[in-house]
């Protein structure tokens, strides 16, 4: 157990913020510290031609292997890019479904074909990506999808029709991976497929839901035929189940420190108001400003903890099973701190009808936090049964 | 970089758990806290010369196995999770790491190599009636005349203050306060003019001491550090020894939540096991994200402890990641021993099960060296002033 970094880590360290110095620059600088949660549908057009500036510094899919276009990156140097990525304000990523959720599924269970026609255009930072899982009747309990796929002797190709909900970024994308039933009649997680689609086809309809921010960074996705061609099933008929929870195992993986310097960001800015109105020197504020400081300190260690340990038998560990029940309420937490270091300020909007300050969007956008991506109910329920070993809810027979 | 054990430092766990397992029994325990004295000294002495933890990251010069904080953290979890009734920390936290840190190579030659092989005991005394556990605590004084130094005060809260064989004790100049005229001390236990009274507490398992300096007369060979200006060496010892404090309640917490879960999954009502209600379950993954948030604060603590001794980078970060440790692991060890008693229903209010046992630990250790709310006001200073 050992925390500092080695010279050549520390020389990589150099390189990346160098970089980001040199270049988040110019028609980049309004993109500092934006595009976060709660800020996600600012500036889509500028955060485009970021990633190609990434691309061009060869800084995505730092993580993958250089054989598909990426940098073959240890984990500590992850660690560094994410950490300074986040330290020199650079904007939320546009790209991060394709890079950290697409990329990675296709290189554990795609075709070589299928690794040929996509990666290319996530490493070059061309191709954005959204995520087709959940759906109307199928929220927490996600494996009750219910959107079809039928091959089409005909044409060739695989038919997709139903209804995802709460896609991000769905209106900027142009790719989306869905999990659909392949087998009629089935149910649970028997019987799904996971699929790849082109997003500008007539089959495919994408409406914003507006959110309780008024903004709208989540859609609904509605397929009526929607087009997959024969080769863009990723594993057969009826093993999407296995593919998608695969792609979740991906999610926890080094990315997390970025996202808390996002968070370290988002305390600053509490802290400088705390200390511009006073409340610093209210004793229950100074209390839950340190917690909250606590509380961001620990989730990187526990962070550091999961990327250092073994999980040779591919098992999570306790301290990646916690995560996200973690993250999520601490952030939910800080939201309401930040409204209560602003005291009657907290109320005002930035401009008519209904533009929300930063701290605005992060209190109300948090509340998202702890629902998607298995709410907090659901997160304790894996917790008991994986990590404690008790028994699994009970399930009415299907 | 590496956040993980390496393979020695996963066999000192295994080793230490199974020696504990074997030893720290329920009724060994009960047998320990129901005397004066706190331990079974037999134990202590085969613990000190067979395994030789109190030697664990003690230099070889001094006759210790020169390992880390990191070792030393590892065993100290798994006596907290058993219980361990033993001198261990107020010898090894307090009295060790006060000698590494402020003590002279005389004294170092002097009282190490008497550690290690377990002839000697040791502990800490700077808090005074205040009962606080920053510098404003201490409110003995002394007085230095000629060669020698005159100490006289009372100190409240002294871990195992009535067996141990050597104090080392903090006290200030008249007439100054906070961190200025602090100076650090070295002294027999047995001296002259000390008087040791033994403190009941609600807490058996952790035995502590009054003791009383009147008139005290030491010379030079007992001032560890700069007179009068100690306060940073004291500093260091205090914060190294919450970081040990914190990971006795990380190995607690962990107990609690196994016993909780192993009783509720044998205990059937309705005709189920409780452990399959909703509301236990969720009771339960709440005590695990309170341990394993508590053993990341906890194991960054000690990779933090173990670069002030090696003079490493983020030894500057110690007094944070002490209040980091602390403040979360008392916090989450209470809750979590409070929920256990709530999970095991009635049987958790009874003497004869362990669970109080752990509920009174939780409480002694979040009030030792600062609770929450003192650990938290620490950060605040830092984030805030």
């Amino acid at each position: 157990m050992k925390l500092s970094f080695s010279k050549e880590d520390e020389k990589f360290r150099e390189e990346v913020a160098n970089w980001l110095h040199d270049n988040l620059v110019g028609e980049f600088e309004k993109l500092k510290f934006r595009g976060g949660p709660g800020d996600e549908h600012m500036f889509p057009e500028e955060r485009k031609k970021w990633e190609s500036k990434l691309a061009q510094g060869g800084w995505i899919g730092i993580a993958w292997p250089k054989k598909y276009g990426g940098r073959g990156c240890s984990i500590e140097q992850q660690v560094i890019f994410n950490e300074e990525y986040a330290r020199a304000g650079a904007p939320g990523r546009v790209g991060h479904i394709g890079e950290g959720l697409t990329g990675p599924t296709l290189i554990a269970f795609g075709s070589e074909a299928q690794k040929k026609r996509y990666l290319p255009g996530i490493v070059s930072g061309n191709d954005l990506w959204c995520q087709g899982y959940s759906e109307p009747g199928a929220g927490s309990d996600l494996a009750n999808v219910r959107t079809k796929a039928v091959f089409d002797e005909a044409s060739g190709k695989w038919l997709i029709t139903g209804q995802k909900v709460w896609t991000s970024l769905a209106h900027e994308s142009d790719y989306i991976f869905v999990i659909a039933r392949t087998d009629p009649g089935s149910k649970g997680h028997k019987g799904l497929g996971f699929f790849l689609l082109k997003m500008e086809q007539p089959g495919i309809e994408v409406r914003g839901i507006k959110q309780l921010t008024g903004t709208s960074e989540f859609n609904e996705v509605f397929f009526d035929n929607a087009e997959c061609d024969a080769q863009d099933i990723v594993g057969q008929p009826g093993e999407g189940w296995a593919v998608a929870m695969g792609l979740l195992g991906f999610e926890r993986g080094v990315s997390t420190l970025g996202q808390q310097m996002q968070f370290q960001n988002e305390l600053n800015e509490v802290i400088v108001a705390a200390k511009d109105n006073g409340t610093n020197q209210d004793p229950m504020i100074r209390q839950r400003i340190a917690d909250a400081h606590i509380g961001l300190k620990i989730m990187r260690y526990n962070s550091l903890r999961m990327l250092s340990g073994n999980g040779d038998d591919g098992s999570l560990q306790k301290e990646a099973l916690i995560y996200k029940l973690f993250w999520a309420t601490w952030h939910r937490d800080l939201g309401e701190l930040a409204m209560d270091v602003l005291g009657p300020e907290a109320e005002i909007v930035s401009a008519a009808p209904y533009e929300l300050t930063r701290m605005q969007a992060l209190y109300l956008f948090v509340r998202s936090d702890t629902i998607y991506g298995g709410t907090n109910e659901i997160q304790r329920n894996i917790i008991a049964e994986r990590g404690l070993g008790m028994p699994k809810e009970l399930r009415p027979s299907v | 970089m590496e956040f993980s054990f390496t393979e020695e430092q996963l066999m000192i766990r295994d080793t230490a758990q199974s020696f504990l397992s074997e030893v720290s029994t329920s009724s060994a325990i009960r047998n320990a806290m129901e005397s004066e004295w706190g331990f079974d000294i037999n134990l202590w002495q085969r613990l000190c010369t067979q395994m030789g933890w109190q030697a664990t990251h003690i230099p070889e010069e001094y006759g210790g196995f020169g390992l880390g904080y990191v070792e030393l953290v590892i065993m100290l979890e798994q006596m907290g999770q058993y219980l361990f009734c033993s001198p261990f920390f107020s010898t090894v936290c307090l009295g060790a790491n006060a000698l590494l840190v402020a003590g002279s190579e005389a004294q170092k030659h002097n009282y190490l190599p008497q550690i290690c092989d377990g002839s000697l005991t040791a502990t800490l005394a700077y808090t005074g009636r205040l009962g606080s556990w920053d510098a404003n605590a201490v409110d003995a004084i002394v007085s230095a005349k000629d060669n020698e130094y005159v100490l006289n005060g009372a100190y409240r809260y002294v871990p195992d203050g009535h067996t141990a064989d050597v104090l080392i004790v903090a006290a200030r100049n008249a007439d100054t306060s906070g961190k200025s005229g602090i100076s650090l001390f070295v002294i027999d236990a047995k001296a002259k003019g000390v008087t040791r009274e033994y403190l009941p507490t609600m807490d058996q398992t952790k035995k502590q001491a009054h003791i009383v300096l009147d008139n005290v007369v030491v010379n030079e060979q007992a001032l560890m550090g700069e007179y009068a200006n100690a306060w940073p060496l004291l500093d260091k010892i205090i914060n190294l020894a919450t970081i040990a404090t914190a990971a006795e309640q990380v190995g607690g917490s962990q107990q609690v939540l196994d016993m909780s879960v192993a009783y509720t999954k044998e205990r059937v009502q309705f005709g189920r096991s409780i452990a399959g209600f909703q509301a236990v379950k969720h009771q339960a993954a709440d005590m695990m994200l309170r341990t394993e948030v508590a053993r990341s604060a906890v194991y960054y603590a000690a990779c933090v402890a173990q670069e002030v001794f090696d003079s490493g980078l983020l030894a500057g970060e110690l007094e944070e990641a002490a209040s980091v440790a602390k403040s979360y692991c008392s916090d989450g060890y209470f809750k979590n021993a409070g929920d256990a008693i709530q999970l095991h229903g009635g049987v958790g209010f009874t003497w004869e099960y362990d669970v109080h046992l752990y509920f009174k630990r939780a409480k002694s250790s979040q009030v030792f060296l600062g609770n929450g709310a003192y650990h938290r006001e620490c950060v605040a200073k830092i984030l805030l002033d």
